[in-house]
């Protein structure tokens, strides 16, 4: 077999348009008249400076782990789960919900946050693929319309009677203590960080588990047929309308798992929305660059994670967080093109490539 | 035929000369030579994946060769795109056509190179410029009718006349056969007789080596990408033709020994359907097959044969009927349901239906099958157990290159892809084969391992359903054919010593006596 080639790896794009991403916000930053280097200099101290920094870091990670899984199971099964946004606002609701009006013992509570967090997104996503299977609806016109119905529910029902924090601001109560997922105190304290949790753990051991069922499991190769090639998968026999609805549900209960682990681990409560947070919109991101493995999206997400922790520190020198989204969006673009340079490279390294080429 | 001035050296239009065509590793043109003359029909053989049709791209300046010359009436030309080959009188029809569909004939000829009347195009000039050039090569044609209404044939009589309108002296066809029937093949052959006689050059890409016999003067052979040689057809026989294409004695006699058929596997009764547009398409079809039979459904393209066996397959449902498969009802079931039942299949389309394109050959394999052991437990794939299969079939198939596991099935080629389809389909020990044009754009190496195959299941007692649009296939099959017209079965006949011009002519809607 041929052996491959590193200009062929799909790992080597991936950084080079992450460099180049940094590259182009460099341009932006000198036009906006700050000093690339003292506004990277401040990111990179933001993020590396201290251990708590790169807690920190994970902690930012967690959420759009899950939700780049969500959306990473989504491309490799064919179907594009846009709502992963809506998926994730009905995670962190029903986490709240469950979390402030449940009162029992941490090893129930948790469980029953985090499994219904993860039903709710299911159902959410259903519901747009059983309009997609049953009707002919296509999925990504549905779940736009789920995420600001998901919007408006979650601002209907933190500012309800029971849930609404009295004279507490635009947020719910506190969740219970039994339901949250901090690491115990004595951890908390050595890591220097009050929110330490287990979010990321979890998103570890989710993320192997979702590598596993893609790539080992019957139920991954059933998928993964349906999406590739729905004629093909039907004349063999496989359900397909039954495997679309698979997929999208894991997908939604991925991006609910998102939730839980934002509410149960960092926030401890649920703010009214002004706008979507855009979790699961980073989760598209995150499962881009993560190459829609589910491996792939840890790295991608503690990557994004460290550019949001990272970037909300930018404000300190009076650069814009902004700009952070600015080198997201171009490593975005450079991933996306990434196979230009691909063609390129390989066609100025010829002779190498002849040497290494059976 | 058409080429006594063979040897004089003037009478030279197109001289390729060491043509080299590399794409990365891949040579797909080593150092190919191709003479071709005025008036003269000469025909490009070769298996599939040959290099021919690359050969012909360079010819009209899809590509450019890596390296060699083109000469063209004794001048060095580069060609550097499709419209400088025209220019130079070079023409191409498709093997698939390029006609808009919803406009006239007329307007698909002298679409691009419109005579106008100050602004506006000059119908009536295009109509009687269009008229002339049918009369002058007996190409009848309607210049005013809708592509979308007019049949296969006529729609390659305009392709040819769009092709001469931009002027061309060398005609290049790909595989120009390859959907027409009996008839309008005849036709066809006739209108390359005129155009040669009018001094026009014809290049005729094929697989079909009676028809080179038929129509052609000369004929070059590529084999692997590499020139083998050019003869004079009619020194040579069509074994012959075969041998040096794939490098062995090839048999076309299929080895089919007598056998008495068993009980009837696949009955169609009384079977009615809509096709897409929601006119009705089968109209009472009857139909049943018996185990240890091949039976073959000849029949012109658009009668019903596509509808039915989506039918059968479960693709599509019908509007009333029965449908039984030893003696289950299958009428109206899901593909899985059909599939369970005993149903296995060779499709029409391979990259729609038969194959996940981008799953691996391994995965591609066991398609039917992964959630069976040995290839899965509990849930979990066996990768050693379908690595095994796999290696196993492509061993005994022959599938190549060998080593591809792990390849992307949409890697292979077309010949290769099929073997990995009839791999799986032979060898899941089901009652019922229903097989496609099996053998569609296969060369007559990879044709001949097919129906090695489906005499096989034939032999080894199940029942088949050949569908074919290539009459020779359905007839050197087929214990019994069935003709479809209509969406009725209008007749049928033994295979034993069917007679290609009465099943032609009941295929065109003719009763027989």
């Amino acid at each position: 077999m041929k052996k491959k080639s590193i200009l062929e790896s799909s790992v080597l794009y991936t950084i080079l348009a992450i460099l180049i991403g940094f590259l182009i916000g460099a341009i932006f930053l000198a036009i906006a008249g700050i000093s690339p280097a003292t506004a990277y200099g401040k990111l990179f101290s933001s993020i590396f400076g201290k251990p708590k920094y790169l807690v920190w870091t994970l902690i930012y990670a967690s959420p759009v782990i899950f939700t780049g899984l969500s959306v990473a199971f989504s491309f490799r099964t064919g179907v594009f789960n846009i709502g992963a946004e809506g998926q994730y606002i009905v995670g962190a609701l029903t986490a709240t919900v469950l979390g402030i009006l449940v009162d029992v013992p941490a090893i129930i509570h948790v469980p029953l946050c985090i499994i219904g967090a993860a039903a709710a997104g299911c159902c959410w996503s259903l519901i747009v693929g059983i309009m997609k299977v049953k009707r002919g609806i296509h999925e990504v016109l549905s779940f736009i319309m789920f995420n600001w119905i998901a919007f408006y529910l979650s601002n209907y029902v933190v500012n309800t009677k029971i849930i609404h924090k009295e004279g507490g601001g635009e947020a719910s109560k506190d969740v219970l203590a039994s339901a949250r997922i901090l690491f115990p105190e004595s951890i908390r304290k050595v890591l220097d960080c009050n929110s330490a949790n287990w979010g990321f753990i979890l998103a570890v051991i989710i993320a192997v588990i979702m590598y596993i069922i893609i790539e080992k499991t019957t139920l991954g190769y059933r998928l993964k047929a349906v999406g590739f090639n729905r004629n093909a998968a039907e004349y063999a026999g496989i359900n397909a309308d039954a495997s679309i609805l698979t997929a999208l549900g894991i997908s939604g209960a991925l991006a609910g798992l998102g939730g839980a682990v934002q509410i149960l681990g960092m926030g401890g409560r649920l703010a009214q929305l002004a706008s979507q947070e855009g979790f699961g919109f980073e989760g598209i991101t995150v499962a881009l660059i993560g190459g829609s493995n589910p491996l792939g999206c840890i790295f991608a997400g503690i990557f994004y994670g460290a550019m949001k922790y990272g970037g909300s520190k930018l404000t300190m020198i009076k650069a814009p967080a902004e700009v952070v989204n600015i080198i997201m969006g171009c490593v975005i673009i450079f991933i996306a093109i990434s196979s230009v340079f691909r063609e390129l490279f390989l066609k100025l390294a010829p002779k190498k490539d002849g040497k290494e080429g059976k | 035929m058409s080429s006594q001035s063979h040897m004089d050296e003037n009478s030279v239009v197109i001289q390729m000369k060491d043509i080299v065509k590399k794409f990365g590793d891949f040579t797909a043109n080593d150092h190919i030579n191709l003479t071709v003359h005025k008036g003269e029909v000469h025909a490009i053989l070769g298996e599939n994946g040959a290099g021919k049709s690359t050969l012909m791209n360079v010819l009209y300046g899809l590509y450019r060769p890596t390296s060699g010359q083109i000469f063209i009436n004794g001048q060095e030309t580069h060609l550097n795109s499709p419209k400088h080959a025209i220019e130079m009188g070079i023409g191409m029809v498709h093997q698939h056509f390029m006609l808009i569909q919803p406009f006239t004939v007329t307007d698909n000829i002298i679409l691009g190179v419109e005579p106008t009347k100050g602004l506006v195009v000059d119908e009536k000039l295009a109509r009687s410029k269009v008229l002339e050039l049918s009369e002058r090569y007996g190409m009848s044609v309607d210049p005013d009718a809708k592509i979308q209404d007019i049949s296969v044939g006529m729609q390659q009589r305009v392709e040819i006349l769009k092709v001469l309108y931009r002027g061309a002296q060398v005609l290049i066809l790909d595989e120009p056969t390859a959907s027409l029937t009996p008839q309008e093949i005849d036709e066809l052959m006739e209108i390359i007789r005129n155009l040669t006689a009018d001094g026009k050059s014809v290049i005729l890409i094929t697989h079909k080596l009676k028809e080179i016999k038929a129509c052609s003067d000369y004929c070059t052979i590529i084999r692997q990408g590499k020139y083998i040689q050019t003869v004079k057809v009619a020194d040579v026989s069509e074994n012959d033709l075969a041998a040096m294409m794939v490098g062995r004695d090839v048999s076309f006699k299929v080895d089919k020994k007598d056998q008495e058929p068993g009980d009837v596997v696949l009955e169609v009764k009384d079977l009615h359907a809509k096709d897409y547009r929601g006119v009705e398409i089968l109209k009472g079809l009857n139909l049943n097959v018996r185990a240890g039979e091949i039976v073959g459904l000849a029949g012109v393209d658009g009668n019903g044969q596509t509808e039915l066996v989506e039918i059968l397959t479960g693709l599509k449902k019908a509007e009333s009927g029965e449908v039984h498969m030893h003696g289950k009802d299958i009428f109206n079931k899901t593909p899985s349901e059909i599939f369970n039942a005993g149903l296995s299949s060779i499709p029409a389309d391979r990259q729609k239906h038969g194959l996940v394109l981008d799953f691996s050959v391994e995965d591609n394999l066991i398609v039917q099958h992964f959630e069976e052991a040995p290839y899965s437990l509990k849930g979990m794939l066996d990768r050693k157990a379908i690595r095994d299969h796999a290696t196993d079939l492509i061993d005994h198939f022959d599938v190549r290159p060998r080593g591809s596991e792990l390849r992307p099935a949409g890697t292979l080629s077309g010949g290769n892809q099929q073997k990995v389809i009839i791999a799986r389909e032979v060898t899941n020990d089901k009652e019922l084969l229903i097989a496609v044009n099996p053998t569609r754009g296969l060369d007559v190496g990879a044709i001949e391992f097919v129906h090695k195959y489906i005499v096989e299941q034939r032999n080894k007692g199940r029942a088949v359903l050949l569908v074919s649009f290539e009459l020779d296939e359905i007839m050197s099959l087929s214990d019994r054919i069935d003709v479809i017209f209509d969406g009725q079965i209008t007749g049928e006949v033994p295979g034993k010593n069917a007679d290609e011009k009465e099943l032609g002519f009941m295929m065109a809607g003719g009763k027989k006596e």
